[in-house]
């Protein structure tokens, strides 16, 4: 049964991106295990500007798991404690009564804070800019079934589009790679034969930005897939290793 | 060929074929080894026809440039990675599940190659080296080396370690060195896993019956 909690919230606040950042600890009372996690912070912001004080300023957008807006380092985890889920549709009920939860931004060089909990994630936006999609003549709407598809490469394809760019992988990799983010984002369009046609130049591109941007090399640990709120699988990175490799051997 | 050193993946590349090229040296060294147990005779015929003969020598200069590859890409690689990841730490440390070994590749790498260099002194040094430069006092027999140095308990625990952090090493390396040149799947990913820990299981008992059977019998027997 839900109830009703009183806990402490650990959060780093950081004025901008040059200044330097500390934690400060809030008591909250009487908190709805029903409530989100989002909630609790906007109950917290609630409070602290009655209070006269500067809300914490975070992320957030659909609140509903797909838009890859929301972040949070919540003890540890990206997303918080629990499995496959986005910060937003976490609740307060995976927390227990006088619980302090700590709340960190994103740490990694290629995401750097604004403000707060929020961080610059702009670097995926470039990468995307730099081959994630495909250039084709659309015209009429082409009758169902004309390009045939295999049902298992329908199905990964449309599993490596489930990603939603969140950066959870670049979080809680300890070498601050993107890879799990980039081979999603070329494995989606690479098992498609409307992708493969751009196929070579999108992985050569990706991977370029990629490493101009400076995200860290992959050293395979797998904990990117472990926090992925929407599970993409590593074997992505092989794929993308594949598709990178062969355009190159081809070159 | 530029990408193999500028680009991300093409350095994860030379890490991963340096890797398994060194995996089947280790298979070959130890092979070698396991001759012991069979007949010290065969084995002093084998260091004597990898003394300072010219393939013996060009052998050793490949393998050379293979642990070269290796360690200088692993160091390059982990100091990109430690700029990458930011010098800003999480208070809370991370508490995502990740397998030790694949996290700590470089500290056991490290650990091996300290171990190489011991091992290189009370072996290569003292045969190849030696013969090579016609130093006074190089050894042709293996066995004089190799027997006395294992009836000591401490050469036997240091090299038992070392294969021990090389068993670590291994069940990360196997199957991370044939991801990264893209041969993975659903299917494969799990098959891999389960093979890195055999291959990694049998080098280190290969190596390890070598100090344990000396320690233990060889001493019986002589």
């Amino acid at each position: 049964m839900d109830k009703n909690i009183n806990i402490k919230v650990k959060i780093w606040r950081q004025r901008g991106p040059k200044e330097k950042g500390f934690f400060e600890t809030y008591s909250l009372e009487n908190i709805s295990q029903g409530s989100s996690f989002l909630e609790m912070l906007d109950i917290l912001n609630e409070k602290l500007i009655n209070e006269g004080k500067e809300p914490v300023v975070f992320d957030h957008d659909c609140r509903e798991g797909i838009c890859g807006m929301c972040s949070l380092y919540i003890n540890g985890h990206p997303h918080g404690p629990d499995e496959d889920v986005t910060t937003c549709q976490l609740h307060m009920r995976k927390f227990h009564d006088g619980e302090t939860i700590t709340v960190e931004p994103w740490r990694s060089a290629g995401f750097p804070v604004i403000r707060d909990l929020m961080v610059n994630r702009s670097a995926f936006d470039e990468i995307m800019q730099a081959g994630g999609y495909v250039s084709v003549n659309t015209g009429g709407v082409p009758d169902a079934n004309s390009t045939p598809i295999p049902k298992n490469k329908a199905e990964m394809a449309m599993d490596a589009a489930a990603c939603i760019g969140c950066g959870a992988c670049v979080a809680t990799c300890k070498n601050g790679s993107a890879m799990l983010f980039v081979s999603a984002k070329v494995s989606q369009l690479a098992l498609l034969p409307q992708g493969r046609i751009e196929a070579a130049r999108r992985a050569k591109a990706m991977v370029a930005k990629m490493d101009e941007l400076g995200f860290g090399n992959c050293t395979n640990t797998g904990a990117c897939e472990v926090e992925c709120p929407k599970n993409i699988s590593i074997t992505n990175i092989a794929r993308l290793n594949r598709e990178f490799l062969s355009a190159k051997l081809k070159d | 060929m530029s990408w193999l050193i500028s680009s991300s993946i093409g350095r994860k590349l030379m890490m991963s074929i340096s890797g398994l090229f060194l995996i089947l040296f280790l298979i070959f060294h130890m092979s070698m080894n396991l001759v012991m147990v069979f007949s010290m005779e065969a084995y002093d015929m084998i260091c004597e026809f990898l003394g300072a003969n010219w393939y013996a020598i060009v052998g050793t200069l490949v393998l050379a440039a293979g642990f070269i590859v290796h360690i200088i890409y692993a160091t390059v690689l982990t100091l990109q990675n430690r700029k990458a990841r930011g010098g800003n730490h999480y208070a809370v440390a991370n508490k995502t599940s990740a397998e030790w070994s694949s996290k700590n590749m470089y500290v056991l790498g490290l650990a091996v190659f300290l171990f190489l260099c011991l091992h290189m002194y009370q072996f290569w040094f003292q045969m190849q080296f030696k013969e090579l430069l016609h130093i006074e006092g190089a050894v042709v027999q293996g066995s004089a080396i190799v027997v006395p140095l294992f009836q000591q308990p401490l050469f036997v625990a240091i090299y038992l370690l070392a294969f021990a952090a090389l068993w670590f090493h291994l069940t990360h390396g196997f199957w991370s060195a044939l991801h990264t040149v893209g041969w993975n799947n659903t299917v494969w990913i799990g098959r891999l896993k389960t093979l890195s820990y055999i291959v990694a299981t049998l080098i280190f008992i290969g190596f390890a019956i070598i100090p344990i059977y000396i320690y233990f019998c060889y001493s019986a027997v002589a």
